[in-house]
């Protein structure tokens, strides 16, 4: 096991990803409201809350994509829009949509992702990879005759070559079999033990982790 | 492992090889705005008739209109289907510049669509008894023109990206900004009809594909972030 990182040990040193007074407002309805949030290295925080209560908005918020209708997101107690290049070296989001083109193959796919992300993408790293999403075979398929689990498989592949530290996830678990999840909780687990974080919603229990290891954030949904 | 400073000209040619790559893959995607310009361009001698004269006389124009035509049916896919699949949202959380990224894919899609139609017209023109004196205008006008259809057009495409039936508004917002380039443009193919020196209209045209092309990315960048919001 690596060491724990310091301020979990201290509590005094800056949170990785922080903000304040969060307020979300969709189509008129008030989503949440001057919610705080700190995240630390070595958490793992899942968003919870029933359909329409704002985890996708607030997952979103968090990496950034949304902005929201009050508050101000930190990144190692910087403003996240002023250190835009950090903050994303150091943000792995995967949303809903898996961002797979159809018109490249699951090889090719990865390996753009991945570049872009400043990554090494050599051809048999890739092929490891892949390997390891139990997609070995699938290389050359075009991503448009995969499955949707698939899809998902190409875009979580990236979290086993990424150096991010903040990992924001949005339901990774969707179309991913029994083995599958449980690779991957494996793969946060070792995340976070490196001094990383996983902020993820799904609607699965998170059986690889102690209930008291995972920070809740609960969004009620406020019905007026 | 990491090379997380990628320059940015790797990252630009990252993003055109992607972008190519898929387009050759989809190649409705280049021949249908391409058949589109032929179409149109064929139905004028049809319409108005055979008569030299006047077709040669509004054979700029017939030209002109077809390429700003074609250039919109294209747009669409310069951002809708990354959009659609969420790799557009992965573009713009990566650590790389927005300008470089959204240059590579502008450049992409007029090396997609502008460049065919400016090695195609020149064919088109003799269907409409083009002035011999215009060619070369002809095509100078449309090497520096439809660069500028991209950019100006990728700008509207920025900002209708999240509609889900934004396909006229995307006409209404970018046909309006293309007027300058189409007067322009045939005024220099007319003078050079003439004979008379266009390098005026063409030091216009110019300036106007500088212009967009230092200015127009920023733009695209700005509206891709309200888009995705």
């Amino acid at each position: 096991m690596s060491t724990l990182p310091a301020n979990q040990t201290t509590g005094q040193s800056i949170p990785l990803l922080s903000a304040t007074s969060l307020t979300c407002i969709r189509e008129e309805r008030l989503l949440f409201d001057q919610l705080d949030i700190e995240i630390n290295t070595g958490d793992i925080v899942q968003v919870e809350g029933p359909n329409g209560s704002g985890k996708t908005s607030l997952l979103r918020i968090l990496a950034g994509l949304s902005q929201p209708f009050e508050g101000e997101i930190f990144f190692n107690n910087q403003l996240i829009n002023q250190s835009r290049e950090e903050f994303h070296q150091n943000l792995l989001y995967l949303g809903h949509l898996p961002g797979v083109k159809g018109e490249m193959n699951a090889q090719e796919n990865l390996s753009f992702n991945l570049a872009l992300h400043g990554l090494n993408n050599d051809a048999t790293d890739i092929k490891e990879t892949l390997a390891e999403v139990n997609l070995s075979g699938f290389e050359d398929s075009l991503a448009s005759h995969l499955s949707a689990g698939q899809h998902r498989r190409i875009s979580l592949a990236r979290l086993y070559k990424s150096n991010a530290r903040i990992w924001i996830l949005d339901e990774p678990f969707t179309a991913i079999d029994k083995q599958g999840v449980h690779a991957l909780e494996q793969l946060f687990k070792a995340h976070i033990n490196q001094g990383g974080c996983v902020i993820l919603t799904t609607h699965q229990d998170l059986l690889t982790f102690e209930p008291s290891q995972i920070k809740k954030i609960t969004l009620d949904y406020i019905v007026e | 492992m990491s090379l997380a400073n990628l320059s940015y000209r790797a990252v630009f040619s990252l993003v055109l090889k992607r972008d190519l790559t898929i387009a050759m893959r989809h190649k409705d995607d280049i021949i249908n705005p391409l058949l589109f310009f032929v179409i149109v361009i064929t139905l004028f001698p049809l319409g108005i008739g055979p008569e030299a004269q006047t077709l040669s006389r509004i054979a700029p124009g017939i030209i002109w209109v077809a390429a700003l035509l074609s250039t919109l049916l294209s747009l669409d896919r310069l951002f809708k289907s990354d959009h659609d699949d969420g790799s557009l949202e992965q573009m713009l959380l990566s650590p790389q510049p927005v300008f470089i990224l959204v240059l590579a894919k502008i450049f992409a899609h007029w090396l997609i669509t502008g460049l065919p139609l400016i090695l195609i017209a020149p064919l088109l023109a003799v269907l409409l008894h083009f002035n011999e004196q215009s060619y070369g205008a002809l095509i100078l006008t449309l090497l520096l023109g439809t660069p500028v259809l991209s950019l100006l057009g990728a700008i509207g495409v920025a900002l209708t990206v999240g509609i889900k039936k934004g396909g006229v508004l995307l006409s209404l917002l970018v046909l309006p900004l293309y007027i300058p380039v189409l007067i322009f443009a045939t005024s220099a193919i007319d003078t050079a009809a003439l004979g008379l020196p266009y390098s005026g209209q063409l030091a216009i045209i110019a300036a106007l594909f500088f212009g967009s092309l230092t200015l127009a990315p920023f733009a695209v960048g700005a509206a891709l972030k309200v888009s995705t919001n």
